[in-house]
């Protein structure tokens, strides 16, 4: 089965991934010729078998709510690529199409 | 004068223990021997060597003082996943190129509070993707027995710089083979912990229900006090299991009489190299002759570790990998005027991630979207659970499993870039492992007719690390394979060496395409 053009666009999109027209053509191709590779699973019945997430047992893991030294403010900003008032500084969220 | 740079860990202890050497002799050794090859090799993103030397003499002070912990003094790298605060952290990517992590990794400060000496950061394919280290932004690694080759990856940098004599040992990241695989190419030993006996607070993620961090070295001895010194229970990984450590030198017997070794038939049949299942069968006859008793299994599911692998590990990555969107870290393209921040996120990580970082958040975004979820995701969840199976009856009948780690030796740099799934053939030994979250560890047992190394695998139940070391060491006493290649320096220039000494410099250069 071979991806469609806008299928590809419409998953780099979801994905927040600019790609350029060479990407879209390239990734076509080989996402096409992963998931033909891929199919193989179908050749097993798993419709009894559950399904696995993580081989740990699922528990909820808890602990005492109480403050624990953290990160000092200035070096968790340190590596931010742009910085107001002690905050993350991002471009309006709210205007244009967002 | 002893070749300090090759000497195992044990035996850089002793001679520390002695008062032969002090560490700063031997981390002087190292950064030599890094400065003579690592032009050639390429092992390291980032060196340290006044801060190396700086900690090695507060080892010397620590051991004046009466401390003596087997890793005190010890010259080691880090795979560039894995966060030593104050040292850059790229993750082989353009996307973290200027990215200093403010923390260190668990796994680091347990081994700095042993006194390990940290020497600088290790290449490694981008965000752990890949199989040769050639998806590095920045430069590929290349193999210490023979520089047309790659050193297999994702932890390509720390397998080719133990190999190389440019560490003593090192931590590695393995997700579906990512230590065991370049351990194997590169002829040494590689450790994959169960998911669980390591912490992972300080690894940048990958594939969170398969990453672990592991440990590479020149001797099963070795991986077993690393092993010991990073593994535990941690309470900022809740994904950490709360167990004790055993003590894994303990395990050391040399003895495997009347243990059961499985031997999984698909492994052994699968299309490989003849030169590597020539050795892996010897390798299997030499436990038999330890006194082993050797046990044909099987794992029927196999040949379905592959694509279930490279569904489940690209899901979870496109999820892990949402958080580079230019706000709190790394690159960031989102300023531009008159931009939407829709469209600023699509050009930061167009901008930043390389073409198969891509290729999986594309995969993984493509496998969990509506409409494909359940026939690609979950069908390979469901597949997870029957090689999870398959490994759980075998090892009811068996101690340990032994197979090839990988089907050829290390393959030719450039060879199989232009081909994603040849590429992920190369771990088809390595992944089931990995999705069944159980322990496993590659060391050398032979070599191919063009003198390139081949390993073998030795994989046990969850937590039974301590029998997979036991198992290994036992084979290395019995056999002698040299392990480590002999590289023809070629000594750097004086000025040429002053400016590689902290290659952060140079990479910066190297990436400024934009």
């Amino acid at each position: 089965m071979k991806l469609s053009l806008a299928q590809v666009e419409h998953v780099a999109s979801l994905a927040r991934l600019a790609l350029t027209e060479r990407e879209v053509e390239l990734f076509r191709e080989q996402l096409s010729s992963i998931l033909d590779y891929a199919e193989r699973l179908h050749d097993l019945d798993t419709d009894a078998i559950p399904i696995t997430a993580t081989v740990l047992p699922l528990e909820a893991i808890v602990r005492a709510d109480r403050v624990q030294p953290s990160l000092l403010l200035q070096d968790v900003l340190s590596d931010a690529p742009a910085v107001e008032q002690n905050c993350f500084r991002v471009p309006p969220v709210f205007e244009g199409e967002a | 004068m002893t070749d300090l740079a090759h000497l195992t860990i044990h035996q850089a202890g002793a001679l520390l223990g002695q008062r032969a050497i002090s560490s700063v002799e031997l981390t002087q050794a190292v950064l030599e021997r890094i400065l003579a090859v690592d032009n050639e090799v390429k092992a390291y993103l980032t060196l340290s060597p006044e801060w190396a030397l700086a900690q090695a003499a507060e080892a010397d002070r620590r051991r004046a003082a009466g401390e003596g912990h087997p890793l005190l003094g010890i010259p080691l790298a880090i795979k560039d996943v894995i966060c030593v605060e104050g040292l850059p952290t790229t993750c082989g990517s353009r996307i973290l190129s200027d990215y200093v992590p403010p923390f260190s990794a668990t796994a680091v400060e347990k081994l700095q509070a042993a006194g390990a000496v940290i020497l600088g950061k290790t290449n490694t394919d981008e965000f752990a993707m890949g199989s040769s280290t050639e998806n590095s932004a920045y430069f590929a690694t290349r193999n210490p027995w023979d520089l047309d080759r790659v050193p297999g990856g994702s932890s390509g940098g720390s397998a080719a710089a133990v190999a190389a004599g440019m560490a003593l040992g090192a931590l590695g990241s393995d997700t579906g083979g990512s230590v065991r695989q370049p351990a194997a190419l590169c002829g040494v030993v590689g450790l994959k912990p169960t998911y669980g006996r390591v912490s992972r607070w300080g690894l940048v993620a990958f594939a969170s229900s398969l990453d672990q961090i592991g440990c590479l070295a020149r001797s099963v001895a070795d991986l077993a006090l690393l092993l010991g010194t990073i593994a535990g229970h941690d309470p900022r990984d809740s994904t950490s299991a709360e167990m004790a450590v055993p003590d894994y030198a303990a395990s050391l017997t040399g003895d495997v009489r009347g243990l059961r070794v499985g031997v999984p038939q698909e492994y052994l049949s699968a299309e490989m190299q003849p030169e590597v299942e020539t050795a892996v069968r010897a390798a299997i006859d030499t436990l038999a002759k330890l006194g082993a008793e050797v046990v044909e299994v099987s794992l029927p599911h196999t040949d379905y570790a592959l694509p279930a692998y490279y569904l489940i590990a690209p899901a979870e990555a496109s999820a892990n990998l949402a958080r580079y969107d230019g706000v709190r870290y790394g690159l960031s393209e989102l300023d531009a005027p008159g931009q939407s921040l829709w469209d600023g996120y699509g050009k930061t990580r167009g901008a930043g991630f390389g073409p198969e970082v891509k290729r999986r958040i594309m995969l993984g975004t493509y496998a969990l979207s509506a409409g494909y979820h359940e026939a690609y995701y979950l069908k390979a969840s469901r597949v997870r659970t029957l090689i999870r199976r398959d490994f759980d009856r075998a090892l009811e009948a068996c101690d340990v499993l032994v197979t090839p780690t990988t089907p050829t030796t290390a393959f030719r740099l450039g060879e199989r870039l232009d081909d994603p799934l040849q590429m992920y053939l190369a771990d088809t030994f390595t992944l089931a492992l990995s999705l069944a979250g159980l322990c496993g560890l590659s060391l050398p047992c032979g070599f191919d007719g063009q003198g390139l190394p081949i390993g073998l695998q030795v994989m046990g139940g969850a937590f039974d690390e301590a029998m997979v070391l036991r198992v290994a060491h036992a084979y290395e006493q019995a056999t002698r394979w040299a392990l480590y290649p002999v590289l023809a320096p070629r000594p750097l220039q004086r000025a040429e060496a002053q400016n590689r000494r902290v290659r952060t410099g140079e990479r910066a250069e190297g990436i400024e395409t934009q």
